[in-house]
């Protein structure tokens, strides 16, 4: 596949754009009501994302990180479709979507508790309204409609639910059955499809027969918007508009809508895997041309918000934030004792049993005993 | 046509990796004596690709084992081999996958389906408990569900969550299905060869976490092994222990370190989970009159507890203390950081063979 066949090159007038690949305001384009501290704290959000991203990668390659899943390239997409949600709102993302986490509220040091083998960066902070990443694919949409179904019959009208998948996932059951309840029970979800093209090693075109991902709306009778995924501002403006329209639909709205945002996974799917096997990298120039950070930078640049100045002050944050943020995971400990906690409500007998003859080996051997290598 | 080690022998060369010992004479001859030194990955897709070749029939299945050869290589070369209508990527949906593997089967095919990681197989449960293991009793006999699901299951690699689990309990309680896993390379090729055979739905459950452990001399030509027998891993007379799959390895560990206290265990490696291999477990009962279990998967209700029931039933006069069963917590599997202490491993294998022996 080169890529000039790849669905998000075969036809750009079929979805919504703001930007350009240089960062200019398309002809006949809105930009979205964003202050200037919005745009720059979206655009340190984006910075902030870039960097992590390559800083976990090299973390997983000295093996201080256990596998993790890149976002490079995806993270515009990420950071504006949090930035549309209202505090209140909840967010469900996979187990790409650190960047999507952290602006609707998780800590650095949470994003990379899990990638320590810690659980405690699965735990949902008081006042953060994020859901723990979902691994197996397509589940959590269902769940996702179910929240927000609750919070319309509980007549919490100021709440919307986004719910993140790629587009592997809309091959599972999981994710025609959540937006069918969706529009059946008219909920206040919006379902952003982050099409990136390639679920590991299969492309879309493998995925489906359907032109579009978007079209599959059409199917269950909601609404839908194709989007480019590259592009923060259109996302953003694409996001903002469906969770107004979940929250407040006008007469004969829908409240539910699919985004399909147009994407491309630059880099693997996760740091075990090896993309060069299955993918031509011919498509990677045309992509990196349109590359999310420098999109937004540039038209930052050239209405004068952004500066080399405000630009380095920027980076030099964010690397002292991620710098903070590893030196807490790394500082982590683990206590046997978890994993018997959590389990039920209360510990039955049997699991306090366990615990206690955990408890008694770890005592009598010491932990170091635990870590022989098992094969 | 080439063997499948002739194709690992070009990859190998291709990369200029001299540390995998190809025996290259023994490659060049292939008479039905040729051995490669395969690990238990390349095992089974030395099964795969050796089956395929002889039988039009049998087709691959599933996410990534195309193109990608499988997220663990376990179906490397087969794509290039047997073309993409022979081994699929299909899209990413589970009970798809099975539902379709149950439409081929009926259809005259010979699907081997691969689920990616035994904790995704969920979706497929359905398809499986439902229809593939009824098919025949359904049918009164008149038709079945020929086909093989394959997926890695097990813990120790620090791998993400869900990527870890040991649900064979789940299976094993469903009749209709096998259940089948190996412990060696040697037995990989053999079990999963008369799965493929079998005409019954087979369960293929792969240790992942020794996919790479070691290498074994594995025939190049075709062989079976029963898909209801035990292999007696070591044999001893103080206690016998059970176990099959990943656990083989630490088991046998245990066993050469419990020898030098004075405690000679047997080991059985189950190979077949279900049907249970009953006769080899209390055949070695009662020469031992002690038992030990060691599972991966969580106790209450584990494949432990089938066979504590079994010697029960069959052995009760031999017993000479409580069977143990030295498994998984009845937790889920932690995250990485935690999973040394929640796998059975050496250590707490050899406390419960003392416990039982010193009852």
């Amino acid at each position: 596949m080169n890529a000039h066949s790849s669905v998000y090159e075969q036809d750009s007038n079929d979805r919504l754009q703001i930007l350009d690949p240089d960062g200019n305001v398309r002809p006949d384009a809105e930009v979205p009501d964003l202050s200037e501290a919005e745009l720059l704290a979206m655009y340190e959000a984006l910075v902030l994302a870039r960097r992590f991203d390559r800083r976990a990668i090299s973390l997983q390659r000295q093996g201080r990180l256990a596998t993790y899943a890149p976002m490079t390239g995806q993270e515009g997409s990420q950071v504006a479709t949090s930035y549309a949600l209202d505090e209140q709102d909840w967010l469900f993302p996979t187990y790409r979507d650190h960047a999507a986490k952290h602006v609707h509220g998780m800590s650095l040091t949470s994003l990379l508790a899990p990638l320590r083998g810690y659980r405690e960066g699965y735990a949902i902070p008081d006042g953060v309204n994020v859901m723990p990443e979902y691994i197996p694919i397509a589940t959590q949409i269902p769940q996702a409609m179910g929240m927000a179904w609750g919070f319309k019959l509980q007549g919490q009208q100021d709440r919307a639910v986004l719910c993140h998948f790629g587009d592997g996932a809309t091959s599972e059951g999981d994710f025609h059955e959540g937006l069918n309840f969706a529009g059946v029970f008219d909920v206040p979800a919006v379902f952003v499809c982050n099409n990136n093209q390639w679920a590991i090693s299969t492309p879309v075109e493998r995925q489906t027969q359907s032109e579009t991902l978007a079209q599959k709306a059409d199917a269950y009778g909601i609404e839908s918007v194709r989007v480019d995924g590259l592009d923060p501002l259109a996302v953003y403006q694409a996001t903002r508009g469906a969770v107004r329209k979940a929250k407040d639909p006008g007469p004969g709205e829908g409240r539910p809508t699919l985004i399909e945002s147009l994407q491309y996974r630059f880099g693997a799917h996760t740091t075990s895997d090896d993309p060069t096997v299955y993918r031509p990298d011919d498509a990677a120039e045309y992509y990196r041309e349109r590359d999310p950070v420098d999109r937004l930078r540039g038209y930052l640049t050239n209405e004068g918000i952004l500066t080399d100045e405000r630009q380095a002050t920027i980076e030099k944050r964010v690397d002292d934030r991620i710098q903070t943020a590893v030196e807490e995971a790394e500082s982590l400990e683990a206590d046997p004792d978890d994993i018997f906690e959590h389990v039920y409500d209360e510990l039955p007998r049997r699991l306090e049993d366990q615990r206690e003859e955990l408890r008694e080996l770890r005592e009598k051997y010491g932990d170091s005993a635990f870590s022989e290598v098992l094969e | 046509m080439s063997s499948y080690a002739d194709t690992v022998r070009e990859n190998v060369e291709a990369a200029g990796d001299e540390t995998v010992s190809v025996n290259q004479q023994e490659l060049h001859d292939h008479s039905a004596e040729t051995l490669s030194e395969l690990t238990l990955v390349e095992a089974v897709a030395d099964a795969l690709y050796t089956e395929m070749s002889q039988d039009e029939r049998i087709m691959v299945l599933g996410e990534d084992v195309g193109r990608n050869g499988g997220v663990f290589r376990a179906t490397d070369a087969l794509y290039d081999e047997f073309g993409d209508h022979r081994v699929v990527d299909t899209p990413l949906a589970e009970a798809g996958i099975v539902g379709a593997s149950i439409g081929l089967a009926l259809s005259g095919m010979r699907p081997v389906a691969e689920i990616q990681f035994m904790g995704f197989v969920y979706p497929a449960f359905d398809q499986l408990v439902s229809h593939a293991s009824r098919l025949r009793s359904r049918t009164h006999g008149q038709s079945n569900a020929p086909l093989v699901v394959r997926m890695p299951y097990g813990g120790g690699i620090r791998a993400p969550e869900h990527h870890s689990e040991s649900k064979e309990a789940f299976f094993v309680h469903e009749p209709g299905l096998k259940v089948v896993t190996p412990s060696t390379p040697y037995d990989a090729k053999g079990l999963l060869t008369a799965a493929i055979r079998d005409p019954d739905p087979v369960i293929f459950l792969e240790p992942k976490l020794i996919y790479r452990a070691f290498r074994e001399e594995v025939p190049e030509s075709s062989y079976e092994l029963p898909l209801d027998e035990a292999a007696i891993r070591r044999e001893g007379t103080d206690i016998s222990v059970f176990t099959w799959g990943s656990m083989t390895r630490p088991t046998l560990v245990a066993a050469e370190e419990l020898a030098e206290e004075g405690i000679d265990c047997e080991v059985v490696d189950l190979r077949s989970l279900s049907p249970l291999p009953i006769d080899t477990i209390v055949d070695s009962f009662e020469k031992t009159g002690r038992g030990a279990v060691v599972h991966e998967a969580p106790k209450t209700a584990g494949v432990g507890a089938e066979i504590a029931a079994t010697i029960q039933e069959e052995a009760l006069l031999y017993q000479e203390a409580p069977i143990q069963r030295i498994a998984g917590y009845d937790a889920h599997m932690p995250l990485h950081a935690l999973e040394d202490f929640y796998l059975p491993q050496a250590l707490r294998i050899k406390e419960g063979v003392r416990d039982a022996v010193e009852f």
